[in-house]
């Protein structure tokens, strides 16, 4: 997993309360094989006039015209202002994925569903909680200033303004941590590999039929 | 969980400790898994994750994988292989799998590979699957295997990456529940009858955070197939584990299958299995009982596993229900399945039958379905009536048997091994508003087709069903 220490990029808008995970990653490209590439399909139906299909070229097609990631102020963002309750739906990781595959790191809301919010750690992305009346502020500022940037240190928990406004915010200890250092779940248990290989020495002189069986047929 | 004495154990417990790597002071635990069962489904992004991190399989010897969950089960789609998968989607997860096994050197059953099956029918039946093991797969029927008297369940796509990449599984310990099961069973009722009468009892949420033993001399008496059957419906009792203490009966099952110990291993590790049962004295954090000579044949009317009454009933009336969240559940169910209260459930006809799944596809479902089919034909008003094998192997025993023709010539169709119509994944499936005697796990809503209305019943219980074109007591058949 990616670390994330610290991180100044430019931000782009979703200015709506409830982005559910269908609207992050609509349900049919679910059934991809893959965990890379849903970055063309992120809000894929706000994104485009027409209507998308898995595995789709998604270059030649008919983009609206409206949907503020599609403005070229904010191409290239990684940071996303958001609204209430983002993230709510579906348990499944692609949303995460989706916004990883795009760009962002760190999405900014009032307030996140638990497990997507959960999920974000997971996958080497900050969401990062402020007050409502922060948001408003920064979205007012990212409306008036074209090549509006965040600096976001999580190492010391702060989100910085170009105009020197700080804000700090809340994270566990334990995922701050965890996302300090690119640390996954998977990561966190490879720390314990030699308590790992101890217990399979022992057990290999208890009960050897438990390896290699299927090795020679 | 501590016994009275503090040194008995649950064989729940048992297992635990003896995979225990590390305890953890959030109160999780790193627990070591022996053996990784792995399919098309929910593999494909685990692998992916592996690559893009730049790690490998820990210990390649302990997966074995095979496609089940929706590769065709009809003669000539299945005939030309992987290319052969008509649907596009399927094709793609199968290819990939084979591609992950061969790049990864993992052992595979592959499409058309005799070994091939349902991974919770392949696991025991190839000896994969041990007495005493730690057993993991991306499919929440994982504890089929626990009739081995071992500890097995099902796990997510994050996990299955989790295990490969380490071989361990963060888990916490569960609370013990024994569900005893004591007397005898009637002549026509079978093991799936038991475990829907047990959900009937103790609710769909009645296991959660538990690992259940069933114990009792129903089990005693029952068959290892019979035992899996019951495992293989804990999650449907809410439960992650469900698990059956190790006796003569498993020590034969296990005895010369492929992957079991050899010869020089043999003594040690039956000494060793021998150990895997509840001591006396241990305690159980709950404890259930049923009474095996009360047991009927019975048919899930709703779309919840717990929704099933014994086959002579009727369908209840709502109104009885004083729960109001029951109540409004109830006539959801009887709406969806287009079923009116005070039905008898006798009187409910239907459009197909399947039989099949990693709950009731082995060699004794065939054989039980068979002798009800022998000598008489499905009816008319049946569209299809299917028998899916759990794996080759099954599938070569039955024809072995003559079993194929017995149901062939009585009108059922007879299918290439997969979970097939379970979870309508591939092209076996339900109508809109089609009612359906299947002997699988599940009868949600839409989970074996857009609007299909599935009867939970047994192998006997189908075949029957199929023969008279509505259910009937299979034990009127039996006499
Ligand atoms: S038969 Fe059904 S429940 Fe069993 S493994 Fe296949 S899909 Fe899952």
């Amino acid at each position: 997993m990616k670390a994330f220490t610290q991180l100044s990029g430019i931000v782009a808008p979703m200015d709506r309360a409830n982005v559910d995970t269908d609207m992050i990653i609509p349900k049919n490209f679910l059934k991809s094989i893959k965990r890379s590439g849903f970055g063309k399909n992120l809000f894929d139906e706000l994104r485009y006039l027409d209507e998308g299909q898995p595995d789709q070229d998604c270059s030649g097609r008919p983009i609206n015209p409206e949907f503020p990631l599609n403005f070229p102020r904010y191409q290239n963002a990684q940071i996303l202002l958001a609204r209430e309750n983002f993230g709510c739906g579906s348990s499944r990781e692609h949303a995460p994925w989706a916004l990883d595959d795009y760009g962002f790191r760190c999405v900014i809301a009032p307030s996140f569903a638990d497990i997507f919010y959960n999920n974000c750690f997971k996958n080497g992305l900050l969401p990062i909680e402020l007050p409502s009346s922060a948001l408003d502020s920064l979205f007012q500022a990212l409306y008036d200033n074209e090549g509006f940037t965040l600096n976001i240190d999580l190492a010391a928990q702060t989100v910085t303004t170009p105009a020197g406004q700080v804000y700090t915010f809340e994270v566990d200890e334990f995922r701050k941590h965890c996302l300090l250092n690119g640390l996954d779940d998977i990561g966190l248990t490879l720390q314990e590999a030699d308590a790992i290989r101890e217990y399979e020495e022992r057990v290999k002189a208890q009960r050897p039929w438990l390896f290699g069986a299927t090795a020679s047929k | 969980m501590a016994s009275k004495d503090g040194i008995s154990k649950t064989l729940y417990d048992k297992l635990w400790e003896a995979h225990l790597v590390k305890a953890r002071e959030d109160g999780s635990a790193l627990i070591y898994i022996d053996r990784h069962i792995v399919h098309e489904v929910t593999s494909p992004q685990a692998f992916e994750g592996l690559r893009l991190a730049g790690r490998t399989p820990w210990r390649v010897d302990s997966i074995v994988a095979t496609p089940d969950h929706n590769v065709p089960t009809s003669v000539t789609e299945r005939a030309s292989g992987v290319a052969g998968i008509e649907d596009p989607v399927s094709r793609i997860q199968v290819q990939t799998l084979d591609d992950n096994c061969d790049e990864f050197g993992i052992l595979e059953f592959k499409i058309n590979d005799q070994r091939q099956g349902i991974v919770h029918v392949i696991g025991p039946e190839s000896g994969a699957c041990l007495p005493g093991m730690t057993i993991v797969c991306g499919d929440s029927h994982t504890a089929t295997n626990g009739a081995l008297g071992a500890l097995a369940h099902g796990i997510g796509t994050s996990e299955v990456e989790h295990v490969l990449a380490t071989q361990c599984l963060v888990a916490k310990k569960m609370k013990n529940m024994l569900v005893r099961v004591d007397g005898k069973l009637g002549v026509g009722v079978t093991p799936k009858d038991v475990v829907l009468a047990i959900i009937a009892k103790i609710g769909t949420a009645g296991g959660t955070g538990y690992a259940i033993e069933f114990g009792g001399q129903v089990f005693r008496d029952m068959s290892m197939e019979g035992r899996m059957t019951v495992c293989n419906m804990a999650i449907e009792a809410g439960a992650r584990a469900g698990m059956v203490a190790v006796d003569d009966i498993t020590i034969d099952y296990v005895k010369g299958r492929t992957f079991a110990p050899n010869e020089a291993q043999w003594d040690e590790a039956v000494a060793y299995w021998k150990t895997l049962v509840t001591d006396e004295g241990a305690e159980f954090d709950q404890v259930v009982t049923l009474s095996g000579d009360e047991i009927e044949p019975q048919v899930s009317w709703g779309t919840s596993p717990e929704m099933v009454v014994p086959v002579g009933d009727t369908v209840p009336n709502p109104e009885g229900e004083a729960d109001t969240t029951k109540r409004s559940g109830m006539a959801r169910a009887l709406a969806y399945m287009g079923l009116s209260a005070g039905q008898k459930i006798t009187d409910i006809h239907l459009d197909r039958v399947f039989i099949g799944s990693c709950t009731n596809s082995r060699i004794e479902d065939i054989r039980a379905a068979a002798e009800v089919a022998r000598g008489r034909k499905v009816a008319d008003s049946i569209k299809e009536a299917m028998v899916v094998p759990g794996s080759g192997i099954v599938k070569a025993q039955a024809e072995a048997e003559g079993l194929d023709k017995v149901l062939v010539e009585a009108g059922f169709e007879w299918r290439e091994p997969g979970c097939s119509m379970c979870l309508a994944m591939n092209a076996d499936k339900l109508g809109n508003g089609e009612h359906c005697a299947s002997t699988s796990n599940r009868n949600f809503e839409g989970r074996q087709g857009y609007g299909g209305r599935t009867h939970l019943v047994s192998p006997a219980m189908a075949a029957a069903a199929a023969i008279a074109g509505h259910f009937v007591d299979v034990r009127q058949w039996l006499k």
